[in-house]
């Protein structure tokens, strides 16, 4: 036998069968109209490896931030211990959620961004509402080019006179703001809760740091409860405009849960009574 | 061929042969005054000003047509920021691009120096700045700097007015500018709207240049200024007089530019120590 696993070729096709070339719709290798070279270049049509949402709400001296630490394989937990949430320079931290590998390519860009503005002679130059608009920059020229990164980013941080700056932006290369904001299946299950807390610039005066840190938990909890694409471990993000500090911490749990009524779920892939 | 050293040297001196330019900061504002010329009576003036962007823009002395090379670089600097990061480019990356580009023609065989010397004038996150660049690559900031033609008898007035410009507004400052600037006419030349052009920029105010009509209020406010101070000026750097030759010859020099080099070159000829001639023929002709 020889030993090198290179030699041993593809699983056979007799006992597995055919190797599926449309996983993920990856790849053209199996059309037999035309030949590789012929058939047009593609590009991702769809992610894989996938962190789920992000959400942010402002309070009445920052923002909270938080995202869960869990890559997900369709619907296998391929990682779980991915912090999503990135500090950018002193101003800034940056949530992404979507595809990981875009998500690392993206964290390798801001890293070059940072190293280059450190080699300016002035210090900290990279305000968030600069890096949002970079970002929106990139994510649009990609997109341009029929090969987005396929991602939603929210940029949490201070701008050039200190003030807050909270801004969304997806793989389309659109961009908007608001005092509350969430990506993916945070859309539908975190931004009710957080309008509940705020709806609108007025409402941020009344929302405190200790209030806004418990809406984003019970946000996470509901996240972990109802997404079946996260986690109950999060790094959770709280920024201070009267200190202009930014703190991210990791591994911080989902408390409080009950599962006592899912002995009562029948259904769903549990056998029925 | 001369070595690079040298041409970096006649870069320089090629800066001398263009008209004036003078920059000023205060704590809010940094004002750009220069003195056009044009070649002949019939010809317009040679633009000195250029705006680069809303928060900056740049005055030159020397060879125009690299001034607007150095000019239009910046720009496409300027814009891109603005596009990329909606951020204005600020002043110290801006020199220092420029810098780096001329740096390199220092050290290329076959390539020239640029021969123009800038004085970048710009707002920004930071504040108020005026900075030199020379075709050396060297880039200098500065409360007030004089390019060009005589610009020696500018600086000696601004070294003597230096404490009053941090707090001056932005009319004293244009008045300090222009004053300054007319310390490097030759004698029987005047400021007037057709050979001034003034730039101001700071806070909460666009880079603006001035030109023609629009710098004649500018030109007013000297008048209005006791002329005792000019007067005593003269009285002390009595060397001025001497200096109407040299105004002319340079006249010549800068309204046919691309001669400009060759100039330079023949000058070097007659005198082999150039360098030494350097720091003489800062505002003395011999």
């Amino acid at each position: 036998m020889n030993h090198d696993p290179f030699h041993w070729g593809r699983p056979s096709a007799d006992t597995y069968g055919e190797y599926n070339y449309n996983i993920a719709h990856a790849s053209n290798a199996d059309r037999s109209t035309s030949t590789n070279s012929e058939f047009p270049r593609m590009h991702t049509q769809q992610p894989m490896i996938t962190g789920t949402s992000v959400i942010a709400i402002k309070y009445n001296d920052g923002i909270v931030m938080a995202a869960d630490h869990m890559g997900s394989f369709g619907s296998l937990m391929k990682l779980d211990d991915l912090q999503r949430i990135i500090p950018v320079g002193k101003s800034a931290a940056v949530g992404i959620s979507g595809d990981i590998s875009d998500f690392q390519y993206l964290e390798r860009l801001l890293d070059d961004l940072e190293i280059e503005d450190s080699y300016d002679m002035e210090s900290d130059n990279l305000k968030a509402d600069y890096l949002s608009e970079y970002l929106t920059r990139v994510m649009y020229n990609r997109r341009s080019k029929m090969n987005p990164l396929w991602n939603a980013i929210i940029v949490a941080g201070f701008d050039g006179k200190g003030e807050l700056v909270l801004k969304h932006v997806d793989l389309l290369g659109v961009s908007y703001s608001s005092p509350t904001l969430a990506t993916g299946f945070g859309n539908h299950l975190a931004i009710p809760l957080l309008r509940k807390k705020v709806d609108s610039e007025e409402d941020v005066k009344k929302l405190s740091k200790e209030d806004a840190i418990q809406t984003v938990k019970d946000c996470m909890k509901v996240l972990f409860y109802r997404d079946a694409r996260s986690w109950n471990k999060y790094s959770l993000c709280v920024i201070e405009k009267s200190t202009q500090s930014i703190e991210i911490e990791k591994d911080v749990a989902v408390e409080g849960m009950r599962w006592d009524f899912a002995q009562h779920i029948t259904g769903y892939g549990i056998p029925q009574l | 061929m001369p070595s690079i050293a040298l041409l970096t040297a006649y870069a320089i001196e090629a800066i001398k042969q263009g008209s004036a330019a003078v920059g000023l900061v205060s704590k809010t504002h940094v004002v750009l005054a220069a003195l056009k010329r044009n070649a002949e009576e019939l010809g317009s003036y040679q633009k000195k000003i250029i705006k680069v962007d809303d928060h900056m823009g740049v005055a030159l002395a020397g060879l125009a047509p690299d001034a607007r090379i150095l000019s239009n670089y910046l720009r496409q600097q300027a814009m891109s920021s603005k596009m990329v990061f909606n951020r204005p480019l600020s002043l110290s990356k801006a020199v220092h691009s420029i810098a780096d580009k001329a740096q390199e023609n220092t050290q290329s065989a076959g390539g020239r120096p640029y021969g123009v010397g800038l004085l970048v004038a710009g707002y920004d996150d930071s504040g108020a700045h005026l900075y030199e660049f020379l075709p050396s690559g060297s880039v200098l900031e500065y409360v007030g700097a004089a390019i060009g033609a005589r610009s020696q008898a500018a600086k000696t007035f601004m070294e003597r007015k230096l404490e009053d410009f941090p707090d001056a507004s932005k009319e004293q400052l244009i008045e300090y500018a222009l004053t300054a600037l007319r310390d490097t006419l030759a004698q029987d030349k005047e400021l007037n709207s057709a050979n001034t052009t003034v730039a101001v920029v700071g806070v909460d105010q666009d880079f603006t240049v001035y030109d023609d009509d629009d710098v004649e209020p500018w030109l007013n406010l000297l008048d209005s200024l006791a002329n005792t101070r000019n007067t005593a000026l003269k009285e002390e750097d009595d060397d001025e007089d001497d200096d109407d030759n040299d105004g002319d010859k340079a006249a010549s020099a800068e309204g046919q530019t691309a001669t400009a080099p060759a100039a330079g070159a023949g000058d070097s000829s007659d005198s082999g120590t150039q360098p030494s001639a350097e720091s003489e023929s800062m505002d003395v002709d011999p």
